[in-house]
């Protein structure tokens, strides 16, 4: 298998407006950034964007949302974006706020075959309006939905020409299960190798689940919260 | 006098015990993990995806890669493990994690909670805390026990929209401890030199007071 492409604008051929998309990352930890920035240089608009969060207002899905071209997100935390919650409050955005662990999930079946499931989150908060609740245990749980996408656009640290992907450290986070979930999904590597070179029991996301992979080039990784202690 | 944000994590730390795993929130519940008494082992699971989190970098060690759920840079200790969304949340919804600490705008006496939303005004989303107050045991909330034009966040029910229900075990605030049970806020603890009557005056929600009530020993 050989799923090769040359970068980044040869990935994203086929993404047109209106089109569902899912981008891993948490925060700006893990995400697609050399997808995105060839995405936000066509004039594709109207996405339904799945993502945890929604970038920063420079960096990220922040390059797509200053512009207007995303019509709905399905997020769970926004926090770190001014732009998104000013169009979420005056209207201008579609938004659909879940509860981290059901995003996670709903990736997940959707990428497993498994059309909806119950779990407790959300319960008794408006998440849970107009859907179906049912007792287990005694516990109420509410009847959430799998979630998929035409693209899956993720990143992850190595990956082979098969599409076998390694994760680093907590940029794993949404990755793995929006790789399942993408009816096309597109990765983004730090270093491309040859197959045979990955110890496949070190592979975390396996070829099967990704269709395109291309070597990313200047990867910035921005921190939001640079934390340290003194060495002293 | 009242606990500073440091006190009320501190006091929380106290309730930790050996062998369990904690999922600490942003804000307040982060600073637990810099007050873990000594003896005391526990692990710290961050849901973005790891098991064992420890301190922050040395500067100059900083990791993009190597972050909390609040985005901030964070080490791993040994014995530590890394694992992608869907798992962690299995590990949190299958109550695998003994003790979830979170922030708070508001809890009512029933036990539940509200601290994502202020309609109109504030949304930045819910995050994992309804996947956490849905499915954790023990959950203790870490906050002001008033808001900042001074009115009780202690309320008999939430004016916010809710993250959960009948979910939270305990509070720390800045003026006391207390469990919630079937009649209310019990008091458990005051802070140091605050007085059970203030402690009265800040509490909107029904509170049982009983017997002598003894101060925190930080």
């Amino acid at each position: 298998m050989d799923k090769v492409v040359a970068d980044a604008d040869q990935a994203i051929e086929g993404i047109e407006s209106g089109m569902t998309l899912m981008i891993g990352g948490f925060g700006l930890c893990g995400i697609p950034e050399n997808t995105i920035a060839a995405l936000a240089k066509t004039n594709t608009r109207d996405f339904t964007c799945i993502s945890n969060n929604a970038g920063v207002g420079d960096f990220g899905l922040g390059l797509l949302l200053k512009d207007k071209r995303i019509k709905k997100m399905i997020a769970s935390y926004v926090g770190e974006n001014d732009e998104f919650e000013r169009q979420m409050l005056s209207d201008e955005l579609d938004v659909d706020l879940i509860p981290q662990g059901s995003l996670a999930e709903r990736c997940r079946a959707g990428g497993a075959g498994i059309p909806a499931f119950f779990t407790p989150a959300g319960y008794g908060t408006e998440v849970a309006e107009g859907k179906e609740v049912r007792v287990f245990s005694g516990k109420p749980h509410i009847l959430e939905h799998a979630l998929s996408a035409d693209f899956a656009l993720v990143k992850a640290w190595k990956g082979d020409r098969a599409g076998n992907l390694i994760f680093k450290g907590s940029a794993r986070n949404f990755n793995p299960v929006m790789a399942m979930a993408g009816t096309i999904t597109v990765a983004e590597v730090e270093e491309l190798v040859d197959n045979g070179e990955l110890d496949p029991n070190a592979v975390h996301t396996p070829g099967i689940f990704v269709q395109r992979i291309f070597q990313g080039t200047e990867f910035i990784k921005p921190i939001e919260q640079r934390t340290v202690r003194s060495r002293s | 006098m009242a606990l500073k944000k440091e006190g009320i994590a501190q006091r929380i730390a106290q309730d930790l015990q050996t062998g369990w795993y904690v999922n600490l929130g942003i804000g307040i519940p982060t600073l637990v993990a810099n007050y873990v008494p000594q003896g005391i082992s526990v692990e710290f699971q961050s849901e973005n995806g790891i098991l064992g989190m420890g301190p922050f970098p040395f500067d100059g060690d900083e990791d993009a890669d190597m972050i909390n759920a609040g985005k901030q840079t964070v080490t791993l200790l040994p014995g530590a493990s890394l694992f992608d969304s869907s798992m962690s949340f299995a590990m949190i919804r299958g109550q695998h994690v003994q003790l979830t600490v979170l922030g708070g705008m508001e809890v009512s006496d029933s036990g539940d909670i509200a601290n994502w939303k202020i309609p109109g005004a504030m949304v930045k989303g819910m995050g994992g805390a309804m996947d956490l107050v849905a499915s954790a045991k023990n959950i203790i909330v870490a906050m002001m026990h008033t808001n900042k034009g001074g009115e009780s966040k202690l309320l008999p029910a939430c004016t916010l929209p809710l993250t959960g229900v009948k979910c939270v075990s305990r509070v720390v605030s800045n003026l006391a401890v207390l469990d919630v049970t079937p009649d209310g806020f019990k008091l458990i603890e005051r802070a140091p030199g605050v007085s059970v009557e203030e402690i009265q005056q800040a509490t909107a929600g029904r509170l049982v007071v009983e017997g002598e009530i003894p101060e925190m020993v930080l």
